[in-house]
């Protein structure tokens, strides 16, 4: 409990967090102790050079987007704050939270994971996923066992399934439409977050 | 009215004629199965006979036999009568199958389990009118080693490995604990009861009850697939009752073994409990080894099979049947070793054997469990009539009350655990399904019908209490759970098959979970997957498929069946696509490419088309795409989708190739003149 009470003390704007992401205090502790363990030289922000670090990460095949999430457009490092927001998208949704509308959409929630991994696909941020960034995917998620006329109508087949308004595009909605039937709440979030 | 009742007549002639048929070929069994039970009159004439036969063709030269007739026709029934039993057993059941569904309305309030009991009942009550003696036809050992099987092995097989392995930590609670659970509470309480006066019980003691209490606690497989294949319920809630049902052999096993040790004996040491604790670990994981060990046999052999296609299927089956008879010979949990032997084997060895024999595996599969599961059903109707019985008020009613409320305790008391660790809750209403989907079957009363005359005494009202309590949780239980899932408005299974939407976006987002879960840090459930899945690609599949195919990616592999599907459904439906004679078919099978690509080569391959017939034909075929595609398919375990034209998937992958190289030369002839269509 000390140690705990004195980590928490460390950390700048606790309350502010604990309210915006939903993490109970002992979460945010041990996410700080991992935060510090991937900041080697103590910064205080974390580079890409130490998401690098993490050997797993490496051999993930959409392990450089996912990097790429946590830094937002023009940034050159991440702080803890932004670490946390990040991470708060993969904690189980709250079943028994009152729907209201004037409240902003909380960040676990369903559309929020799958705009997070939209954004994912979506690299050019123009709100829609074109042929050339799902080729993109199938290619890093396929490595090299496929030829190039595979993947292109495999990503033919994808967008002509999904695109319902004919822009040879998935937008967010299509996108949505697609995932209906999985159930999000359980394919994205971690345990260990609550 | 009017104009119907010709039409309406005539086919209600048609199904009575049926019917009367049946009816005629019922008594015609009946009477051949009584007359079979009791040999001795059959076998004195059939000697006779035989000796008659024998001395003929064996003292030819002997001057002291008379001479008789050459007998041109004789009836030897005793030669045949056992296979023959057997066939026409089968015959019944599978009739009796083609019979409800000639009935409409009967089928869906009634689930089939009840029926065959009920015929099993007539059947069994007309033998007994006839006079002769019913056959012991749930013999244990036909049951265990010839009956339950093929059940087993089909749901194994078929097994849907993701929900299983995403739930196993909520059914092997359901399954151990809550057996245990169940099985003291019944018997102990039980006990309790008969140690009251005025029951006339009080010679049962704590042992047996608690024996009793085992057997009839586990859910029953065969009944749980039987109820619930027909209420299409959600697969979160399937997989989990079915699941438990499954796993609990193990606990059963162990305590029937247990018990029965040690009711001789009368009382059971805490060594022996310790003893049963480890017996326990050794069954389930012995039984689990065992079906691994052969299931990874038979993806080895399956490696091989490329020239003799034919006997393949038999693999599939024979290493199955081998894993479970090795789990039984060392008393095993032998369920276990057959669905660990299926779900091991499948992936590998669908990736080695031809299309065909894929087809032959799921055909014959179903259809031995379909005809296992009738007979069961039929049998337990039969063996109703004929077991010696011994009713009792008292022990019958506070078994029955018993084992629901247990049911109704353990659930709910083992959901509130459970959802402290699972991240999406069971509901009450799941609790509910979870709880009422608890039905015994036939693995209890062969259990019962094992135990030993002469230790057990009250044997014929364990048995009688067993048949109540079966005949309870089947018809009451089994009919009301679909009106009162339809009540409750249970989320029902989902229809439509999985879109290569689906399939990509579900891959990238395990990958994405991945990854973040190595930046916290955190082994979870995603970073054991994956790494199972590594380990899987690099050093499993080459050593169990054969040739180049373990390299191929499973988004790969999927798409290639789902546009075979497609195309094939295609081809099939006929489509109302009116293309004139002189094109060749290959370029209707070009044309289900998406409508990038076709306008350059639709431009080549049909040059006296005009573009306005183009469109018209694009627009069909992509309307028919989408048919196909919204087209539902309730899933039922017997039914199978139609595979036409099973072998044009080695000429649809030449085509295929040979309609991309066609594009490809003609893309380099005509480069200079290509023209873009507007």
């Amino acid at each position: 409990m000390g140690s705990t009470n004195s980590t928490l003390s460390k950390i700048p704007n606790v309350e502010e967090l604990v309210q915006e992401t939903g993490f109970t205090p002992a979460h945010i502790v041990r996410l700080y102790d991992r935060f510090e363990a991937l900041d080697k030289e103590k910064t205080g922000h974390l580079r890409p050079q130490d998401f690098g670090a993490i050997n797993r990460l490496a051999i993930n095949p959409i392990g450089d987007r996912i990097i790429g999430a946590f830094f937002s457009p023009g940034q050159e490092t991440v702080d803890f704050h932004s670490f946390v927001r990040i991470l708060a998208h993969f904690r189980p949704a709250d079943k028994k939270r009152p729907k209201d509308p004037s409240m902003p959409e909380p960040v676990n929630s369903r559309t929020s994971k799958l705009k997070f991994a939209f954004q994912l696909y979506d690299q050019d941020k123009d709100g829609k996923i074109s042929r050339a960034e799902l080729l993109q995917v199938l290619r890093s998620m396929l490595e090299m066992q496929v030829t190039e006329e595979q993947l292109e109508s495999i990503a033919d087949r994808t967008i002509q399934e999904a695109d319902l308004d004919t822009d040879d595009a998935i937008s967010f909605e299509e996108f949505r439409k697609s995932l209906e039937k999985v159930n999000i709440d359980h394919k994205m979030s971690i345990r260990f977050l609550r | 009215m009017a104009l119907h009742s010709p039409r309406g007549s005539r086919s209600f002639l048609e199904r009575g004629l049926l019917l009367l048929v049946m009816l005629i070929f019922l008594e015609g069994t009946v009477l051949t199965l009584g007359a079979a039970s009791s040999p001795d009159i059959s076998a004195q004439d059939n000697t006779g006979g035989g000796d008659d036969q024998r001395g003929i063709e064996g003292r030819h030269g002997h001057a002291n036999y008379t001479k008789k007739a050459f007998p041109v026709l004789s009836l030897d029934y005793r030669h045949i009568h056992v296979p023959f039993e057997i066939s026409l057993w089968v015959l019944l059941a599978s009739l009796m199958k083609l019979g409800f569904h000639l009935i409409p309305r009967l089928s869906s309030i009634v689930p089939e389990s009840c029926l065959l009991i009920v015929v099993g009942l007539l059947v069994g009550g007309l033998i007994k009118l006839a006079g002769e003696e019913v056959p012991p036809v749930l013999d244990s050992n036909l049951f265990f080693l010839c009956l339950l099987p093929p059940i087993i092995l089909d749901a194994g097989y078929f097994l849907p490995i993701r929900p299983f392995m995403e739930n196993i930590g909520t059914i092997l609670m359901f399954a151990v604990v809550g057996t245990l659970w169940n099985a003291f509470f019944v018997g102990g309480l039980l006990y309790a009861v008969c140690q009251i006066e005025g029951t006339y019980l009080s010679q049962v003691e704590l042992l047996p009850c608690l024996l009793f209490g085992s057997i009839i606690s586990a859910v029953d497989p065969v009944a749980v697939l039987a109820v619930f294949e027909e209420i299409h319920i959600n697969e979160l809630l399937h997989i989990l009752v079915f699941g438990e049902s499954l796993l609990n052999d193990a606990v059963t096993v162990v305590l029937y073994h247990l018990f029965e040790e040690y009711s001789d004996a009368g009382e059971v040491t805490p060594m022996d409990v310790v003893l049963g604790v480890i017996c326990f670990l050794i069954v389930s994981l012995g039984g689990i080894a065992v079906g691994t060990i052969y299931g990874i046999l038979a993806a080895f052999t399956s490696r091989f099979t490329s020239h003799t296609r034919v006997i393949e299927p038999l693999f599939v089956f024979v290493y199955s049947y081998m894993a479970y008879l090795s789990a039984e010979m060392f008393h095993l949990s032998g369920i276990m070793a057959l669905i660990a032997c299926g779900a091991v084997m499948r992936p590998y060895v669908e990736a080695n054997i031809s299309h065909k024999s894929h087809t032959t595996v799921k055909y014959f599969l179903k259809m031995w469990s379909s005809v296992s599961e009738t007979l069961i059903f039929i049998f337990l109707g039969v063996a109703t009539v004929a077991g010696p019985h011994a009713w009792n008020w008292t022990f019958v009613s506070v078994t029955v009350i018993l084992c629901l409320v247990s049911r109704v305790i353990g659930v709910v008391g083992l959901t509130f655990i459970i959802n402290k660790f699972r991240i999406v809750k069971l509901t009450t209403k799941d609790q509910f399904i979870v709880a009422y989907g608890g039905l015994r079957g036939a693995i209890a009363f062969s259990l019962g019908y094992l135990l030993d005359k002469d230790l057990f005494p009250m044997r014929t009202m364990f048995l009688t209490a067993i048949i109540t309590e079966i005949f309870f949780t089947v018809f009451v239980q089994g009919m009301t759970i679909k009106p009162l899932v339809d009540l409750l408005a249970v989320k029902k299974k989902q229809e439509a098959k999985r879109s290569i939407n689906e399939e990509i976006h579900t891959q990238f987002l395990d990958h994405l979970l991945t990854g973040i879960e190595d930046i916290c840090g955190h082994y979870g459930h995603h970073h054991w997957k994956d790494k199972l899945n590594r380990f899987n690609k690099k050093y499993i599949k080459k050593c169990l498929i054969a040739g180049e195919r373990y390299k191929e990616p499973q988004l790969i592999a999927f798409y290639h069946k789902m546009e075979f599907k497609q195309a094939i459904e295609l081809v099939e439906s006929g489509g109302g696509v009116k293309l004139p004679s002189a094109m060749p078919s290959q370029v209707s099978m070009q044309n289900i490419q998406p409508k990038k690509l076709p306008p350059a080569v639709a431009e080549r391959a049909l040059p006296q088309f005009t573009k306005g017939r183009e469109e018209e034909i694009r627009k069909i075929l992509r309307s028919n795409l989408q048919k196909t595609r919204q087209r539902l398919r309730s899933y039922n375990r017997h039914t199978l989708v139609a595979d036409p034209f099973e072998d044009g998937w080695n000429d649809f992958i030449l085509k295929k190739q040979r309609m991309i190289e066609l594009e490809k030369k003609v893309r380099l002839a005509d480069s200079p003149s290509l023209v873009k269509p507007d």
